[in-house]
């Protein structure tokens, strides 16, 4: 690791003109993903200025019937709060299918939405990899990928997003809290994260200096009707090959409304709203899902050791939708897949 | 704000270890992991993968249990750490200690340490009633050994003892 200045921010001005003053310098908070980066020299900065002492660990209600979720909480607390259980169930199952229970206990909500992908070539600082070294080509393009994207990948880059909880609040619309040196902003949760094109280096669309201060979530719509469904090499403790969140809004037995988004396919959470379209006054059926399943994936692309993920995520989308349509979620302790 | 230097010594910290208050001086990029085995001597959190994949080095920090790997030690000045040693000693081993001894819970006995904070802590958490959520909610810490099904007997077994004793009080 190398050698790095560190400070405490006793507030959000002070944090963010710590790190907006100074190029080299990054916010940490769980630090789950940026010490592991910088034991591996692959992030190297050169000030860190701790945030974990800010007031953002609030789970709030909002005027509009959802919640504001600071962005300090950690991922256990939130998916372990009771009013997420009861109304975003689907968030607390995404949450509880990722990591494990003492990297959520110190993983927090901002710090989430900013992991970085697990690609190998990205970790390897030997390897070529336009994420991390702008221009030094692609590893795991002609190499082993099969852990990489299907969906909307570059020449530049095929990596990966990988988280869970992202996949629900791309679900569930969520709406990102920012706070910069230029003020305050809301960022739409699918504005939030970018595909790599030429500037794969470029996970999302924070500028330097920006904090996110918290995550928030729109009343709640779904019901008993969603699941967070996970495909991966192993039971537990894996990232996603494929991963689909999905919710309904059933009126009797009509879709009035859907919301699916899927991981471990792209650079970002996956969501196609005509996919969603598509679903709209229809009775749930095997038809109807496939049919949304290959609208979502319209456009799919292998890269050789990764081929097996389109037909993989196009079942993966109808067993989930089947399962939203059951009100049968997915729960994440059962290994089964009904 | 003061920004202390990258500078071995360059920070003072002061942490509740097993009870017992330490301050000392250390550079930003220690990990508790290190300030631990390195600094204060207490070898039975154990280094496995340094990364967050193993779980070895699992210790409780203000009674939750965390990678003690990637925290780093500056971040936790003033919190409370528990690790192996503050659990039991030989004499008055804790009721996990005795159980994963009981089910012969391990091989190696490497991963154990982690293993046995980790499993004190999802006691306390009350999210597992199940042999299948135990085995989920222990996924963090991996054993070499495959010792997986005595470790989930022991933990059962701790838990069975726990909520015998509730319905008895």
């Amino acid at each position: 690791m190398m050698n790095f200045s560190y400070a405490r921010a006793e507030s959000v001005g002070e944090a963010i003109a710590a790190v907006s003053g100074d190029p080299h310098a990054r916010y940490i908070a769980g630090g789950t993903n940026l010490v592991d980066l910088m034991k591996y020299d692959v992030e190297r900065p050169g000030r860190l200025v701790d945030i974990t002492r800010l007031p953002l660990r609030e789970i709030a209600a909002t005027a509009g019937g959802g919640i504001r979720i600071g962005a300090l909480v950690p991922n256990s607390d939130l998916a372990y709060d009771a009013r997420v259980e009861r109304d975003y169930p689907l968030l607390a199952s995404a949450i509880l299918a990722g990591a494990s229970a003492q990297l959520r206990n110190a993983a927090t909500t901002g710090g989430n939405l900013l992991q970085r992908t697990r690609c190998y070539y990205f970790y390897d600082v030997g390897a070529p990899c336009n994420k991390r070294a702008p221009g030094s080509g692609c590893g795991a393009i002609g190499g082993v990928n099969r852990i990489h994207a299907i969906l909307g990948a570059s020449e530049s880059c095929i990596a990966t997003h990988p988280s869970d909880m992202c996949v629900a609040l791309a679900a569930l619309e969520a709406v990102v809290h920012v706070a910069g040196p230029g003020g305050e902003r809301t960022i739409a949760f699918e504005d939030f994260h970018r595909l790599p094109g030429d500037r794969p280096e470029a996970d999302n669309t924070l500028r330097h200096g920006e904090l996110i201060t918290a995550v928030e979530l729109p009343a709640p719509r779904f019901g008993p009707h969603h699941t967070y469904l996970k495909l991966r090499d192993r039971l537990s403790y894996a990232f996603a090959l494929v991963s689909v969140a999905a919710g309904l809004e059933l009126e009797g037995d009509t879709i009035r409304d859907a919301r699916v988004a899927l991981g471990g396919v792209a650079h970002k959470p996956w969501r196609v709203p005509e996919a969603e379209t598509l679903l709209r006054g229809q009775k749930p059926s095997r038809e109807a899902f496939g049919a949304a399943a290959e609208r979502l994936l319209q456009g799919a692309r292998g890269q050789g050791d990764n081929d097996f993920k389109i037909e993989l995520a196009r079942r993966a989308v109808v067993r989930a939708l089947e399962q939203a349509a059951a009100a049968t979620p997915q729960r994440q302790s059962d290994k089964s897949i009904n | 704000m003061v920004y202390v230097s990258g500078a071995p010594g360059a920070v003072t910290v002061s942490l509740t270890v097993n009870g017992k208050p330490q301050t000392l001086s250390v550079a930003p990029s220690t990990t508790v992991l290190d300030l631990l085995r390195e600094r204060l001597h207490l070898t039975g959190t154990k280094k496995g993968c340094d990364q967050g994949q193993c779980g070895a080095c699992t210790v409780l920090i203000d009674g939750r249990r965390v990678n003690s790997c990637l925290q780093l030690a500056v971040m936790n000045d003033g919190r409370e750490i528990t690790t192996i040693e503050g659990l039991g000693a030989p004499g008055g081993l804790h009721p996990m200690q005795e159980a994963f001894v009981a089910h012969d819970a391990f091989q190696c006995g490497y991963c154990t340490p982690g293993q046995i904070c980790s499993a004190v802590a999802l006691l306390k958490e009350g999210r597992a009633r199940t042999r299948a959520e135990i085995r989920e909610l222990m996924s963090g810490n991996l054993c070499r050994c495959g010792a997986y099904t005595n470790i989930v007997d022991a933990v059962e077994a701790v838990m069975g003892a726990g909520a015998s004793q509730e319905a008895a009080e």
